[in-house]
């Protein structure tokens, strides 16, 4: 049986061959450095919230160890299936542990996955925060709608299906919405915010928003609630700060408080009566 | 004995301790006690083989050098066939669609039920042969 | 030599059926031989597959326009629900835990059969019936279930979804979740006590490691479920308000009842496919698994890891504890990397040998691989908050699931000789295998990019965004490759009846079930060999040639090879 080709030994052998590794791997990820923005994208897109941002820069990050680690073992699979191929009857040397190696694929896999929970932890507290703001949605989602409300102001947009109700909401300010659901669960999602939050019945979901950029962003119900789903839809119109401050100004003429007195009026019957009253559990980890 | 006895009771500790973790942190109960529950389900086997490996000297099976002579001997009446399993598995069937269509499906559900116990009990005590 | 001794276990034999009992369908639904009761679940469970697959394909023929008209809205809920519902409760757990481990289990540990004989028999037809049952409802009014296969209260309540479809779904699941059980409890009393002589714990085949432990893990989850299906049948028929808010309940209790036993239940039906694989590898690369114990190890901290992760499948309702569900989701990770390493590993320097039991296995490992990745994903919180319940979730989960099923075939290949005594054309299965695999990666490649793109699951339109067309298409073009794949298996399965006639041991294999006969008889050996390591039949075929340590290698293979193995 012929032994396989034992790795060189000997310290210049080996320092040469660590200085071999080094620049390998050191060339690529300083590329990577300089050229900053031109890191892929991986499929996701930054969005136009400043935590849709960080969102997608940790998603990059997320990707860029999995090309990695995935190329390493794909690589190792394709090297051991190719190189190893049954030749002949030979019985291969029947080796079955190595400690030092299986030590290795343990512990670097804890670091790296100590890195990643690091990662996650910083920007989901970013995400989670909810500091100070003036500016408040009420989201009421409903089979099969959605109800925008404007605490303090007379702002009412109320909407079924594929009337896609508009949420207004002004750029560059910090937005606190706080989500519930009238009747089962629903799933508040706007791909250009790459965020989703559940609206739970009896739940009170509190969570900040701060678009960066101005347009209207498609909105869409994610979570099963029965019969139309597929078309729970909504937009949400990101307008500069003085349009904002018009357009709520708009509502307070009587002929649009009637309409919207009309409006919830029709909500409140067309959902059940499980009207949400006190968040029945706290929000741990949210606030 | 001794390692089925310390894979369960070791999975259990793993559970108390998350338990604990989570109940302090988190003040949420479902979660909380179904570890707890989780915890208790590992101790109960765990222990019940702690005891007993404490008190048996090693099983063929839990010795290495052990040979097939030293484990002869009769392991277990093992039944021949059985209609039993057949007859309770139908009963459990409709009492389940009692639960659908209405009550009376309990009639011929909790029959069978009863019936495949007793006839199941007598078989096992004449030693498997019906 | 290793000597052979004689009887190797002793039976109190009743009634020798094979003589003179029932004959015809009697003595299928008569039979106690863990063999045939198998064998009922693998045909079972493959049913199952195809029925599932079926509406898998109704799924994707829908999704190819935007605007399908094949199915209703109403019908599409259903069909996902029942999708989702067949292929987790109805084919991957049975198929894995009641089918291939029923049969195989024993034989591994040399013994004559399942500790409990006549409960296995009750688990089959509890199984049996709970399939029934769960299928009838597209046969009542109202249709079948339609809430999902995670049923979330409070749409599963009786005001949402009234019906008997809903009733019929939940009475499936408890029929199905006490067949588990009491699967499990068969499996591990057999492992603990009818292991043959020398069979310690550590000399056990990965299979039935795996198995010991999705046992343990089948007895710690399922309850839980069972129990939540009793309260949201309470709250549907009695009154109870244990889920609506109404009656001041708490929705969110039924998502952490269902995902406490939902998460133990992806590893319940993982892990008996990583065992099969971790049979399949070292066999046809002719070595020891790499990383035996380790193997183990990574087992047990899978499994318990998995009681602690199941709020990952509600990071979006804002009400768990983020950090310590992320942590521990993520921390799965290193176990599960260190199998796919140990899988290489025993790859590495063997002589690799393409059967198609080989080939589904290594379908396996890529396939997962990518699953695996794209699972570390969904345990970073803010990750979860954007991809959740888009298709980029669905690409996931069907990486796992395909894979899980090209194990599962590669399962059938590898051990189907074994139960049948007839090997499959391996011709066919290549070809079946080729379908598969690439059917596979088109149909879940254009899904994580759809998911990306904010495609949410559970549509059954999407006229707002025309443009996912192309994608979808590729989708259902997958689909259909996967559907052919399963179609060249049937196939296989009819052109080689009782045509290859396998021996023994067709493989080579290492344990215990390729020194008995192919099919084994009654009660599984005529004779037993001594059992010194985790290999008795290789170190039977192959004295001399046995598992080394690092640094242990050469001098120890040039002594023994004269030697006899002690
Ligand atoms: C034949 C190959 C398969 C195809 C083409 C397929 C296709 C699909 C599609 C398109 C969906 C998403 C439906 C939607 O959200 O609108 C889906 C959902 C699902 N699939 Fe599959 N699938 C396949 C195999 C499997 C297997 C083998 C399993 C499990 C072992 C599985 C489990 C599920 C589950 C649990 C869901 C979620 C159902 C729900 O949303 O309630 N699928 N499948
Ligand atoms: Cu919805
Ligand atoms: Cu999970």
């Amino acid at each position: 049986m012929q032994t396989p080709a034992l790795p060189p030994q000997g310290a210049t052998e080996r320092a040469r061959r660590w200085r071999r590794l080094r620049r390998a791997v050191a060339l690529p990820l300083a590329a990577l450095a300089l050229s900053g923005c031109t890191i892929p994208s991986f499929g996701a897109s930054p969005g136009v919230t400043s935590s849709s941002k960080s969102v997608f820069h940790l998603w990059q990050g997320f990707s860029i160890g999995a090309v990695i680690i995935g190329g390493l073992v794909v690589g190792l699979m394709l090297w051991s299936i190719i190189r190893y191929r049954r030749k002949s009857d030979r019985i291969p040397e029947q080796s079955q542990y190595h400690l030092p190696l299986e030590m290795i694929y343990t512990v670097v896999p804890i670091l790296i996955v100590f890195g990643l929970f690091a990662a996650t932890l910083v920007v989901e507290n970013k995400e989670v925060a909810n500091p100070k703001t003036s500016v408040i949605v009420d989201v009421n989602a409903f089979q099969w709608g959605w109800k925008f409300t404007y605490p303090g102001t007379n702002a009412l947009v109320y909407g079924q299906t594929t009337q896609n109700p508009v949420m207004e909401i002004p750029v560059n300010t910090n937005v606190r919405i706080s989500l519930t659901s009238s009747d089962v669960v629903h799933g508040f999602y706007v791909k250009a915010f790459n965020f989703s939050r559940y609206a739970l019945p009896g739940v009170d979901n509190i969570f900040t928003l701060r678009a960066q950029n101005t347009g209207t962003f498609f909105g869409q119900c994610t979570q099963l609630c029965g019969l139309y789903h597929s078309l729970m839809w909504f937009r949400v119109k990101v307008v500069s700060q003085s349009e904002y401050a018009n357009w709520i100004a708009s509502f307070n003429n009587p002929a649009a408080e009637a309409a919207a007195k009309a409006a919830n009026k029709t909500t409140n019957q067309q959902t059940s009566s499980i009207v949400p009253s006190k968040p029945a559990y706290t929000n741990f980890g949210v606030n | 004995m001794k390692v089925e006895a310390k894979i369960l009771i070791g999975l259990g500790v793993f559970f108390g301790l998350m338990c604990l973790v989570y109940w302090n942190w988190s003040l949420e109960n479902a979660g909380g006690v179904m570890m707890f529950a989780a915890m208790l389900l590992c101790f109960l086997p765990g222990g019940y083989y702690y005891w007993w490996s404490r008190r048996m000297k090693a099983r063929p099976e839990d010795d290495p050098n052990a040979t097939q002579a030293g484990g002869a001997g009769v392991v277990g009446a093992f039944p021949g066939t059985s209609i039993w399993p057949f007859t309770l598995g139908m009963g459990s069937f409709f009492v389940v669609l009692a639960l659908v269509f209405g009550i009376w499906f309990l009639v011929p559900g909790l029959g069978l039920v009863i019936w495949a116990m007793l006839g199941g009990t007598a078989e096992g005590r004449r030693g498997g042969k019906v | 030599m290793t000597d052979l001794l004689k009887p190797p276990v002793h039976v109190e034999d009743h009634g020798h059926e094979e003589h003179h009992g029932p004959t015809g369908i009697l003595k299928w639904i008569t039979t106690t031989d863990h063999k045939v009761i198998g064998l009922s679940y693998t045909i079972t469970a493959v049913i199952m597959l195809v029925i599932g697959g079926m509406f898998a394909e109704i799924i994707r023929a829908q999704l190819a326009t935007p605007n399908g008209t094949l199915v209703s809205l109403a019908q599409y809920n259903e069909l996902f629900t029942m999708h989702g519902s067949v292929m987790i409760y109805l084919f991957a757990g049975p198929f894995a835990f009641g089918a291939l481990a029923n049969i195989i289990v024993p034989i591994q540990i040399g013994a004559p059969d399942m500790a409990f004989p006549r409960l296995n028999a009750l688990s089959y037809w509890l199984y049996l019936t709970g399939a029934i049952t769960m299928l009838s409802g597209f046969f009542v009014t109202g249709g079948a279930a339609n809430f999902g296969w995670v049923a979330y209260a409070p749409l599963s309540n009786s005001l949402n979804t009234p019906g008997a479809g809903a009733d019929l779904w939940i009475g499936g699941l408890l029929l199905t979740g006490f067949s588990a059980i009491f699967t499990g409890v068969n499996l591990c009393a057999t492992i603990f006590y009818l292991r043959a002589p020398g069979m310690t714990m550590f000399r056990m085949p990965i299979f039935t490691w795996n198995m010991l432990v999705t046992s343990i893990l089948i007895l710690l989850a399922f309850p839980v479920l069972t129990a939540g299906l009793i309260m949201l049948y309470a709250d549907r028929h009695f009154g109870t308000h244990i889920f609506s808010v109404a009656g001041g309940g708490v929705p969110v209790l039924w998502q952490h009842l269902f995902w406490f036993w939902g998460h133990p239940e992806v590893y319940i039906l993982a892990l008996p496919f990583f065992g099969m694989v971790t049979e399949i590898i070292p066999v046809f690369s002719r070595k020891p698994v790499f990383g035996y114990k380790g193997m183990i190890f990574a087992t047990l901290s899978i499994a318990a890891l998995s009681l602690g992760v199941w709020a990952h499948h509600m990071f979006t309702t804002g009400v768990v504890l983020l950090p310590f569900f992320s942590i521990m989701s993520l921390l799965i990770a290193v176990p599960t990397g260190i199998k796919i390493f140990n899988w290489i590993g025993t790859m590495w320097r063997g002589e690799v040998w393409f059967s198609t039991a080989m080939l589904m296995s290594l379908g396996f490992l890529f396939t997962f691989l990518i699953g695996g990745l794209t699972g570390i994903y969904l345990a970073s919180p803010p990750l979860d908050f954007f991809t959740h319940d888009t298709y980029f979730v669905v690409a996931h989960f069907h990486s796992v699931v395909m894979a899980l099923v090209l194990a599962g075939m590669g399962g059938l290949f590898y051990w189907g000789p074994k139960i049948t005594g007839y090997l499959l054309n391996e011709r066919l299965g290549k070809a079946q295998f080729w379908f598969l695999f690439i059917g596979t990666q088109a149909f879940t490649f254009p899904l994580y990019i759809l998911g990306l793109q904010g495609m949410p699951r559970r549509m059954a339109i999407y006229p707002h965004d025309p443009q996912w067309k192309g994608l979808n298409d590729l989708s259902t073009v997958g689909a259909v490759l996967i559907g052919i794949s399963t179609i060249i298996f049937v196939i296989n399965v009819v052109v080689s009846w009782k045509k290859y006639p396998a021996g023994d041991n067709p493989w080579d294999g290492h344990t215990l079930e390729w020194f008995t006969t192919s099919p084994p008889p009654h009660h599984n050996f005529y004779r037993l060999l001594q059992i010194r390591s985790e290999r008795p039949t290789w170190d039977y075929n192959h004295p001399g040639h046995r598992a080394l340590a690092h640094g242990q290698h050469e001098a120890h293979e040039e002594n023994d090879s004269e030697v006899p193995a002690s």
